[in-house]
């Protein structure tokens, strides 16, 4: 009988040498004349233990990780001679799935397939629960699919945290002679990699929530706009429509029903400002990604200046569950206003690094200890920074707080798009200020002076603070500076730059202080 | 991963003519929808950049002025209108990256390269970018060569990978 042996085909898997261990296996298992098919998995984004390997055993999974190239050949050496009683006895094995509590404690919704299913094969999506939401919303009236996703309190996953059902209501509700559906798949900010982890593993979630989107709001066409930093996703993306094409699940006369709808993956060309709606809009049309006024809003004149939905891709992911289960179910999960669940990435300075997905309502430090189990290299953690590199540096006194939009938002932060960006203590704040100033001067888009020259003269007023023997006047200028920033930029870019700034200077007040060791004691 | 392999080893062997590569692309985009970036990366996967002597062909071709192709080519950092190396290699210099030791990777990678960010070695194989970042925060310092990502960069790892790459 064939035994199956699941390697993850994913970026970080790979990026730790997945690809290598395949190859590895193949060969083994040639030479040992053993009955083995390799399936290129998902990673299940316990990103620690990668690359993970899964072999199967009726019909559950032993898992093995991190192995590296010589412990693949070892475990089928194993294997060959003393069979699966072999396999258990082995050092790394870790037990099942279900027995590695970092991923069994989690609730996954919108990651329940990651891992688990082949992100190449159509049947093996149908067969995990796949395309049950799409079925439900072709019996419905395109109102009530709206409807739906509003009852279920979906909120916008990219950061902004805008109802999804409302955004929706308002493309309905524009007569137009074409409407898009537009994904926002350039995943720029640090620390973040849900949505490419989602795209790798599970493409087909996101076609289908997109495809749902498209019959509640009355459009034809769908467009993907993917970082051309994800090479490995744009792949799985292009396979994942032709595969859906094909069965009729996607393209003219979906499921003949009568309905049309068409996706095309459109890659970016390494402009963070493309993540902000409008830009990615213009960015689509060909042109410079500049940010453009509001209103009107996209869902009013959006692409080429028709109606169009701007969603996240684990927006557009989390209505296939909201269709399939039903509100009520999504509703359950969550605290306050943030409904469902947050998809937290565990990043930087992390012992336990992956993909979180629980509850909104878990804390801070839940997270990163509980999950995390602290940094990477051992040292007290000192500054975390959640929601990208606009969000804010968060100390100590601030991990209790409960990750939610709302709570997040009452201490000066915010939860972004879920990155957490763990630092330990030789972290020098002023140089993460710094850095966030730099980040902007490289990635406005120009169009406004607030943004535009307000981050290069962030840059030198910092370098000026790091000189001076006593700073107080360039921090009062600083601090001005945030305040035109904040209230004159005309997107998130410049308006937000000053949230990690501030953070800094207000948390971790001594590295703003003179040190003539400055660069020594790093 | 296959489309883009090729389009790497394409740049090294490829010996088509500019003006060819830029009319064949027209054709292929001229009637899509905000069909320029598709365009320009499929120029720049052929030509390894969007040489500056085209650019009124492609304006020609696509029906826009040449500022509005020079002012997108411009914008993007993806977009080059020199010759570059054979291969990029892209350091992450994000926050994540920074929480793992990124600002010494990019030093060293710097100098062991004997270049600055957008600089391509004398030997012509590789052009140094800064990137940020490549979706592969739980297990930085992360670059990428060619299109694939390498996780937990040190210097000493970033030297075995150079090796790796010059003898392929």
């Amino acid at each position: 009988m064939t035994t199956r042996i699941y390697i993850p085909a994913d970026t970080t898997a790979c990026a730790l040498g997945a690809d290598s261990v395949a190859v590895e296996i193949a060969v083994q298992s040639q030479i040992r004349g053993l009955d083995i098919e390799v399936i290129r998995n998902g990673s299940r984004g316990a990103f620690w233990l990668e690359p993970l390997i899964e072999i199967e055993q009726d019909g559950g999974r032993i898992v093995f990780g991190p192995i590296s190239r010589g412990d693949a050949t070892g475990i089928l050496e194993v294997f060959s001679e003393e069979g699966y009683d072999g396999l258990i006895q082995h050092e790394l094995c870790l037990g099942s799935v279900s027995d590695i509590e970092w991923l069994s404690r989690q609730d996954r919704l919108t990651f329940a397939r990651a891992g688990w299913t082949d992100p190449r094969q159509l049947d093996d999506y149908k067969l995990h629960g796949g395309y049950e939401g799409l079925t439900r919303a072709l019996e419905m009236l395109p109102a009530d699919i709206v409807e739906t996703v509003k009852s279920s309190g979906l909120r916008g996953r990219g950061g902004a945290a805008f109802p999804t059902g409302i955004k929706w209501q308002t493309v309905l509700d524009t007569d137009a002679e074409q409407k898009y559906v537009t994904c926002n798949a350039d995943e720029g900010d640090s620390g973040t990699f849900a949505d490419r982890l989602l795209m790798e593993a599970d493409p087909f979630q996101l076609i289908e929530g997109m495809t749902i989107c498209a019959l509640a709001v009355g459009a034809t066409m769908g467009y993907i706009y993917l970082r051309s930093e994800y090479p490995r996703a744009l792949d799985t993306l292009n396979h994942a429509i032709a595969s859906a094409q094909g069965a009729r699940l996607l393209g003219d006369d979906i499921c003949g029903s009568g309905h049309s709808f068409h996706i095309e993956v459109r890659v970016g060309a390494g402009a963070y400002i493309c993540g902000e709606e409008t830009s990615m809009l213009d960015s689509l049309e060909g042109k410079r990604g500049m940010v453009r006024f509001k209103p009107p809003l996209p869902a009013i004149e959006g692409l080429f200046g028709k109606p169009t939905v701007v969603n996240n891709v684990l927006t557009l992911a989390a209505v296939t569950t909201v269709l399939a289960q039903g509100p009520e179910f999504y509703q359950e999960y969550g605290s306050g206003r943030s409904r469902g669940t947050l998809t937290a990435q565990l990043a930087g300075n992390i012992r336990r690094g992956g993909l979180v997905e629980v509850p909104f309502g878990a804390s801070l430090r839940e997270l990163f200890e509980g999950y995390g189990g602290g940094t990477a290299s051992g040292r007290p953690v000192r500054a975390i920074q959640v929601g990208g590199p606009l969000g804010a540096y968060v100390p100590e006194s601030q991990w209790d707080t409960r990750l939610d939009y709302e709570a997040f938002g009452e201490i000066g932060a915010m939860l972004g798009h879920g990155g957490i960006v763990v630092f330990d203590d030789s972290v020098d704040m002023l140089e993460q200020a710094r850095f966030a100033m730099e980040f902007c001067a490289v990635e406005s888009c120009g169009k406004c002076t607030p943004c535009r020259i307000g981050s290069v003269r962030g840059v030198e007023l910092i370098d000026r603070i790091r000189e001076s023997k006593n700073s107080a006047k360039q921090l009062n200028q600083l601090e001005d500076l945030c305040e035109t920033m904040d209230s004159g930029s005309l997107c998130a870019m410049g308006g937000l730059t000053p949230m990690p700034v501030r953070s800094a200077v207000k948390h971790f007040p001594m590295d703003f202080e003179y040190n003539d060791q400055r660069g020594v004691k790093r | 991963m296959d489309d883009y392999r090729q389009k790497e080893s394409r740049v090294s062997s490829n010996n088509q003519r500019p003006e060819e590569v830029v009319a064949s692309a027209v054709l292929r985009y001229a009637d899509t929808a905000g069909g320029l970036l598709p365009l320009l990366h499929d120029i720049q996967g052929v030509l390894g950049h969007i040489p500056k002597e085209n650019v009124a062909d492609i304006a020609r071709g696509m029906g826009l002025s040449r500022a509005e192709v020079h002012g997108v080519i411009s914008f993007y950092h993806d977009f080059h209108t020199e010759p570059r190396g054979l291969t990029t290699i892209q350091v992450c210099r994000a926050e994540a990256c920074q929480a793992m030791g990124s600002r010494e990777l990019e030093q060293h990678v710097k100098e062991s390269l004997g270049v600055e960010y957008g600089g391509t070695t004398s030997d012509g194989r590789f052009t140094l970018d800064p990137v940020y970042c490549l979706g592969n925060c739980a297990c930085s310092p992360s670059i990428r060569i060619g299109n694939e990502v390498h996780a937990r960069v040190d210097a000493s790892r970033f030297e075995e990978l150079l090796a790796e790459h010059k003898t392929i």
